[in-house]
């Protein structure tokens, strides 16, 4: 019975967040709030498997997120929308309904492989490296749109309005949150089951001692490979998803170096290694930029001094390498998994 | 044919030549001691077998098949498995973990099948876990399953190194100064333990130690190297007598 427990509280908090965006008791303002944390959310997760359970130190994770929102976006305005560019839609504008997960899935599958062409020659060595390169890539991505003109270049490209538009017209339920609430479970799922498998433990291993891992029968190579491909689609489909948001354009000066830092940031504050803390920081944290909005520009100043006395106080970040389950046994009680409770027995 | 065979190994760092024309065969089933000063290139030897470094000459062959060039992992999985000088353990992984991912060259499932958690990995994964929890048993470890491996005594550290070596289903176990740091009490369980599962998982070892109790009592053949050449081979009594031996270890005889 016990088992069921999980999937209620996530059915209920979807009801409450869908049903209250749907009858209009959250504004559009705090729909929009809502959106940027489950995108946050995601993004945080993603990079967490990166930065927190392998131990590499990957900095450029809006380059992937761009990656993902220029291919969904481009996707769904040519198949589904009326454009200047790309002229009448390709698909008669309904279809976008059930497509529009097929197209966050290919965002997202062209980050990863953006992922793995960096990913290939970064991994020879350790250390630093993938800090450069991934530096690089967050530059690369940047410019390389800027200079695309038919994209509409340092602009910005527009016309996910009309798609969403043309999604509410059939059906008139907010689209964007149901597709962002389903993706962060997705994200939730894929990570933690991935680093709660054997082949998945092989990233903490590698954390902890890499050459014991090669020597030990772990395909360190490819355990990295596959973990930094799993990130970068994952931020693919945060930036798919970020793509569609209610100002309806994306551009250039969104994916920098700050939105990464955003970003790791967010792991940090949370914990390495800890998915719940992932997930209670990027909430946290983007809470905290609305609260601080009325200070201007101020806000960077007072944000990274709040970051400084949280590392001063707790280096770990919220929940270090724990998760809230171990914080609050109860909850484990509750909501644990069947191997959780399998551990427990064999204690 | 021998099981493992290494042949003309030689290996230079830069201009220092670290191992020269190194020849071993290990018959299934022995236990043969590497013995040497310090920086004699023991520890060397072991990383060129397991393919940490790849030798600047020689071969080196288990049961025929060819290790040169292999990476490491490939090597292990092929069945070399080896403990570490310094304990290397996955400090902040329970000791079931650290066990478990030493099965990760037999895994059959794929990435999706973890993900969507598919029967097929339920099943391999409820496997892994239970030769786990039998390989633990064996080394008195079972209580301490859960435990994170920086919190265990020396000892047991050591006991869960070899425990993980052993997870990899080797042929050969290379075990690198596994006395080192022990008291006497110890040493002596670790003699027997040694013995115990050479029989049990039917293995051939391969160990480097300077505690010689260890080797005279345990090993059935020596072999001694200074500098990287060996200068002695032999059984126990033969090594002790040896003067070429007596003059590596304790210099040459001035008078």
């Amino acid at each position: 019975m016990r088992k069921f427990y999980l999937p209620l509280a996530v059915l209920l908090i979807f009801v409450v967040v869908i049903g209250g965006s749907w009858l209009r008791i959250f504004n559009e303002y705090w729909q929009l709030v809502l959106l940027f944390m489950g995108i946050n959310i995601i993004l945080t997760v993603s990079l967490n498997l990166i930065n927190g359970y392998m131990g590499e130190f990957s900095v450029g994770h809006a380059g992937f997120m761009a990656v993902g929102a220029y291919v969904t976006g481009i996707l769904t305005v040519w198949l589904f929308a009326e454009d200047k560019v790309f002229g009448p839609p390709v698909l008669p504008t309904a279809w976008a309904i059930p497509l529009f997960p097929v197209a966050l899935l290919i965002g997202a599958i062209a980050a990863s492989l953006v992922g793995l062409l960096i990913a290939i020659p970064s991994f020879r060595t350790r250390g630093d490296y993938l800090a450069i390169v991934t530096l690089a890539v967050n530059y690369i991505v940047k410019s390389a749109i800027e200079n695309m003109e038919v994209i509409g270049g340092p602009r910005g490209f527009v016309g996910m309005k009309r798609v969403m538009n043309n999604m509410a017209d059939v059906l008139d339920v907010p689209w964007l949150l149901i597709w962002t609430f389903i993706g962060i479970i997705v994200t939730i799922l894929i990570i933690r089951n991935f680093v709660s498998t054997t082949f998945g433990k092989g990233v903490e291993a590698i954390r902890e001692d890499e050459i014991a891992a090669e020597l030990m029968s772990v395909n360190t190579r490819r355990v990295k490979i596959t973990a930094f491909m799993l990130s970068c689609g994952l931020a693919g489909l945060a930036g798919g998803l970020f793509a569609h948001w209610p100002g309806g354009y994306v551009n250039p000066g969104t994916f920098t170096i700050l939105k990464s830092t955003e970003v790791m940031v967010m792991v940090y504050l949370g914990g390495m290694g800890s998915i719940s803390g992932s997930i209670i920081s990027a909430i946290g944290f983007t809470l905290l930029l609305e609260v601080l909005r009325p200070l201007g520009v101020f806000k960077w100043v007072v944000i990274p001094l709040l970051l400084v006395v949280m590392m001063l106080l707790r280096p770990t970040g919220i929940l270090g390498n724990r998760e809230l389950t171990d914080v609050i046994p109860r909850l484990r009680a509750v909501f644990g998994s069947e191997e959780e409770s399998y551990a427990l027995a064999t204690d | 044919m021998p099981l493992l065979q290494i042949r003309e190994l030689t290996h230079w760092f830069g201009g220092l030549r670290a191992v020269y024309d190194f020849n071993l065969e290990l018959e299934e089933g022995e236990l043969v001691g590497l013995i040497g000063p310090n920086g004699a290139g023991k520890t060397t030897i072991f990383n060129l077998v397991t393919g940490a470094y790849r030798p600047t000459e020689g071969t080196v062959q288990l049961n025929g098949n060819d290790l040169v060039g292999l990476r490491p992992h490939r090597i292990t999985a092929k069945g070399i498995a080896r403990t570490f000088q310094t304990i290397r353990l996955w400090n902040d992984l329970t000791v079931m973990d650290n066990i478990c991912i030493a099965h990760a060259s037999r895994i059959q499932y794929s990435l999706v099948d973890s993900i969507l958690r598919v029967r097929r990995y339920r099943e391999e994964e409820r496997q892994i876990k239970q030769q786990a929890i039998e390989l633990l048993a064996v080394f008195d470890l079972a209580d301490q399953v859960q435990e994170l491996a920086k919190n265990l005594p020396y000892g047991a550290q050591r006991r869960v190194e070899i425990a993980r070596a052993l997870a990899t289903e080797p042929r050969v176990l290379l075990l690198d100064e596994p006395a080192a740091g022990m008291n006497p009490g110890e040493i002596e369980e670790l003699m027997e333990l040694i013995q115990q599962i050479r029989k049990e998982f039917g293995l051939t070892i391969w160990i480097i130690e300077h505690q010689m109790r260890v080797i005279m009592n345990i090993c059935e053949r020596i072999k001694v190297i200074d500098f990287g050449k060996t200068i002695a081979e032999g059984t126990p009594m033969e090594i002790q007598n040896n003067p070429r031996v007596i003059e590596a270890y304790l210099g040459e005889e001035v008078f």
